[in-house]
């Protein structure tokens, strides 16, 4: 992104002015200069400030930005790379609290971000219902709703990890997850208007993308439950990159199965084995067997200040981080910062939410010494997030999916944060 | 998988709803059945919902030059994008090789992926002959049937993919 692009100039400001007052309207009010833009030094007690505006945007000091991503291994930005990437990763490192900006949610989509207009989209229920019927979104809109703030992770993120690691910040290494308030109707409203036949156990969800997503949901208790479909995100319509008009949203399960620009859902005996669960979203274990709708993502959390790239001062510093798990609500995170010998409990920053990120956070005081910085989440469950030697034991190092091993951000002497396996 | 082992693991509701639940809002319509037709794309792993019509190993060579080799080489195996021919016998390597032959379990769904999602530029463009034909070029590629065989709604479903029994329920949380 190139700097000062979008600002307006004092001089473009006073033209603009000058050609409205000749027009003879109001304009006069218009302030003659915009707010203090990087680079300039206006004292802001003694201009008038911006007038109110339709729709709003970040201070212009503010650069945060999703990053171009493309497969494991593949070097992340916009430039040269960007016909290639096929997703864009959330600056965790620049965030606050939990809500993820809409404008700074991640994305993976598989062909492009199509154009829907909502008056035309329809949803589709049908195959072992007793009436199959069509939804219009107005018609969706009107259904008894409800809404809650989860994480969305892609089960893709931190997939470096089964690899060497890289000299790259948090945003590389996590940043195909992010978090928001998500507005809907239960799955379980739309599907029992149409009537669910007692042989149903899956339901196919297919989106209106160039992809045709399509995958496969077990009908659980949980996901009866918990399942909606969405219209609505941090209190506006979706995202285009978020699935407008119509998105499903399975709180805990793994970033693809949320299938993105519904049109259908067909309720089934069986999977549906589509490309998607079968040749991807797979994970290949040692033995050459592949775990086959390993749906949850398991208790994780990253240390997001200080983390990767960042150079830090001698002193006082507020480690803080994310910690979530698809099995519910985070019980605990512990921070070490001698590598993994001792932990001490961090705080958690109210609300703590079942499959939800939970920010925590530690006084700390950097000595100048080198120190390697981790964090441990332990779910409701009683789950521990594993160590990466603990994981790839196990599931080996070609699994691609679903790795949740303990970040570890080593502090070097001179301040320079780095990516290491510790 | 067994269907069976996957409702386990899943943990399935054991109840089916009341189709009577919910069903008083008045809102959405009955579908056409020439409406679920028409929206009805998907094919299952055991061919439900393929289409008349048939193709062979040649013309799919030529299908598969004209509208896919550019993606995935002329071989199926140069690439750039995803590798589609070869791969056996890798999957426990350090450098397992994903592709139809080594990795995808049902025949069937060749179609409805091709169906739905390619070529990339141009998706839903192929018509079924030409599904037919580049699926059975692919699978003979793979080594997976001989050259003369027909594939259509009959024989595709037959056709048994080397790794259809290499997907295990998930087993987590396995890493203690």
């Amino acid at each position: 992104m190139t700097e000062g692009s979008q600002h307006i100039t004092r001089r473009k400001l006073l033209q603009h002015s000058a050609s409205i007052v000749a027009l003879g309207t109001a304009a006069v009010i218009l302030p003659r200069v915009e707010a203090e833009e990087p680079g300039k030094s206006v004292d802001p007690m003694r201009v008038p400030g911006t007038l109110p505006r339709p729709y709003g945007e970040r201070s212009p000091f503010r650069k945060e930005s999703r990053l171009g991503g493309g497969g494991p291994g593949a070097a992340h930005g916009w430039g040269a790379n960007a016909p290639n990437n096929f997703n864009s990763l959330t600056p965790l490192q620049e965030l606050h609290g939990i809500i993820t900006p809409s404008s700074l949610h991640f994305e993976r989509h598989h062909n492009g971000v199509p154009s829907i207009d909502p008056s035309r989209h329809r949803l589709l229920i049908h195959g072992l219902v007793e009436r199959p019927l069509v939804f219009t979104v107005a018609d969706v809109e009107r259904l008894p709703s409800t809404s809650r703030i989860a994480f969305l992770e892609c089960s893709g993120n931190t997939w470096d990890g089964w690899r060497e690691a890289q000299d790259v910040g948090v945003q590389d290494t996590h940043g195909l997850m992010s978090t928001s308030e998500w507005t809907g109707v239960k799955l379980s409203t739309l599907l029992e208007s149409a009537g669910i036949r007692r042989e149903a156990k899956w339901m196919l969800a297919e989106g209106s993308d160039a992809a045709g997503l399509d995958r496969s949901v077990p009908l659980t208790d949980e996901v009866m439950n918990e399942a909606m479909i969405c219209y609505g995100q941090n209190g506006e319509a979706l995202r285009p990159e978020q699935g407008y008009p119509l998105r499903l949203l399975v709180p805990g399960f793994e970033g693809n199965i949320n299938v993105k620009w519904l049109r259908r859902l067909k309720l089934g005996s069986a999977p549906f084995m589509t490309r998607w669960e079968t040749a991807k979203y797979t994970d290949l274990m040692p033995d050459g067997k592949a775990y086959q709708f390993s749906l949850v993502m398991e208790a994780k959390s990253v240390i997001t200040y200080p983390s990767g790239q960042q150079r830090i001062q001698p002193g006082f510093h507020e480690i803080s981080g994310l910690a979530w798990s698809g099995r519910g609500r985070v019980k605990q995170v512990e921070v070490s910062v001698d590598g993994g010998l001792a932990w001490q409990a961090a705080r958690l920053q109210e609300p703590v939410l079942p499959k939800c990120h939970t920010r925590f956070r530690l006084p700390w005081r950097w000595s100048g010494q080198e120190a390697v910085l981790q964090s441990r989440c332990v779910d409701e469950t009683g789950y521990i997030q594993p160590t990466r030697q603990a994981l790839v034991k196990v599931r080996g190092t070609s699994s691609l999916y679903h790795y949740n091993g303990i970040q570890s951000w080593k502090v070097d002497t001179d301040g320079r944060v780095r990516n290491i396996y510790a | 998988m067994t269907v069976t082992a996957c409702l386990l693991a899943c943990g399935l509701a054991s109840s089916a709803r009341s189709a009577e639940d919910g069903a008083g809002y008045g809102l959405g319509r009955t579908a056409t059945e020439e409406e679920i037709r028409a929206w009805n794309i998907d094919i299952g792993p055991r061919g439900d919902g393929l289409p008349p019509g048939q193709g062979t190993v040649k013309q799919g060579a030529q299908v598969f030059a004209a509208k896919c080799a550019a993606c995935h080489g002329p071989t199926g195996t140069e690439g750039p994008k995803d590798r589609l021919v070869g791969g056996q016998n890798t999957l426990t390597t350090p450098k397992p090789i994903r592709t139809i032959g080594s990795y995808w379990p049902y025949a069937p769904t060749l179609y409805d992926y091709i169906h739905r999602a390619m070529p990339f530029d141009a998706p839903q463009s192929l018509s079924p002959e030409e599904i037919y034909s580049v699926v059975a070029w692919l699978l003979f590629q793979n080594h997976i049937i001989e050259e003369h065989v027909v594939i259509d709604a009959q024989t595709l479903p037959k056709v048994q993919m080397p790794n259809q029994n290499g997907f295990i329920p998930d087993p987590r949380p396995d890493v203690r």
